[in-house]
């Protein structure tokens, strides 16, 4: 079975407890439809668990069937890189049909962050190394498309509707208990 | 997950999946309508051959679309890439076409899964591929094997341990 590689530290962007009894990571492309549909899954999944859960989300942007993908990853990374990375991560999976430079400088204007940095980030590719890096420990980690989830570590191969994660995660809760 | 290849091992006959040690049955096969691809001229480097089921699954970043993306990585290896369904040359095509594949796609197509049966990964029943990976050390002999679920993709991680495995 497929594991994670690369364990979750204060660098990952995370919502919950840092001491959840489960974390879920999920590696996700912005542009992905599937990614787009687990959006909102994922947020009942929270809202089901609670401080016993904590989300990490990682980018694995399909760059050649997206390509808005990489960029919008960028985007995410770069308001993360002050503070707002979850405030846009939501905004660009609710507006994910309409990825590109208008939204993108939209959504910083919003967040009331810096348009010309966003934009001087984007052109530069500040944040590309960072995105590149979760997409190798993606790779080394068997992710198998988007989204993937790995549940405390395991990749899990299921579908990913609301009672099937919620059944995984508790089996994860059980588990951990038990060890 | 990559086994040692040992090399006292030989090829089962009419059996499982081909295992680590032996040796990687040659084959040509078409590329396009009027281009054949033989897995002895890649001798001399890895190479990733990769079973799947059928062209155009219908989800995003299904497997070959998956590792067409994670191309430059395999690369790093000096590695070459093939992807093997009984798909014909015009079907895979218009598959590669679409999901912009950067490598080539071989047809087992005539006689139907020929190849896949030497390899031990024909599924008569269905008349396709397994989802099975090999991993071909550039002496041509399989280092690394292994075959999924056919519903699940395997993602890229036991090929990129095998390519990090093979000696230097």
């Amino acid at each position: 079975m497929a594991t994670l590689k690369v364990p979750v530290t204060a660098e990952d962007h995370a919502q919950g407890p840092e001491n959840a009894e489960v974390t879920l990571v999920e590696y996700g492309d912005y542009e992905c439809p599937h990614c787009g549909r687990a959006y909102a899954i994922v947020q009942q999944v929270q809202k089901h668990f609670g401080k016993r859960l904590r989300l990490v989300f990682r980018n694995f942007p399909l760059s050649e069937l997206h390509p808005h993908a990489e960029a919008a990853a960028e985007v995410a990374e770069f308001a993360g890189a002050q503070g707002k990375f979850w405030e846009m991560h939501d905004r660009l999976f609710e507006n994910q049909t309409r990825l590109g430079e208008t939204l993108f400088v939209d959504l910083g204007e919003k967040l009331g962050l810096s348009t010309i940095a966003l934009r001087q980030a984007l052109e530069q590719g500040t944040f590309e190394p960072r995105v590149r890096a979760d997409f190798k420990g993606g790779v080394r980690s068997g992710v198998n498309g988007t989204p993937t989830f790995f549940i405390n570590g395991h990749r899990h191969d299921g579908s990913f509707d609301f009672e099937m994660l919620v059944d995984a995660i508790q089996r994860a809760m059980l588990a951990a208990k038990s060890a | 997950m990559a086994q040692s290849s040992a090399s006292n091992v030989t090829p089962i006959q009419g059996g499982g999946i081909l295992p680590a040690g032996a040796v990687a049955p040659n084959f040509t096969l078409h590329v396009t309508a009027d281009q054949t691809l033989t897995l002895s001229d890649l001798l001399g480097r890895p190479v990733i051959l990769a079973f799947y089921p059928a062209d155009w699954s219908p989800v995003c970043g299904d497997q070959m679309a998956l590792y067409n993306e994670i191309l430059p990585e395999f690369r790093k290896f000096g590695a070459e890439l093939l992807g093997v369904s009984v798909d014909g040359v015009w079907c895979h095509a218009a598959f590669a076409g679409a999901r912009h594949l950067h490598f080539p796609l071989l047809a087992d197509f005539e006689p139907k899964g020929a190849v896949a049966k030497q390899y031990g990964v024909y599924r008569a029943a269905d008349g396709i591929c397994e989802r099975a990976l090999f991993v071909i050390d550039k002496k041509g002999l399989i280092a690394w094997s292994y075959r999924s679920p056919i519903a699940v993709n395997p993602g890229a991680d036991g090929i990129i341990e095998a390519l990090e495995d093979l000696p230097k």
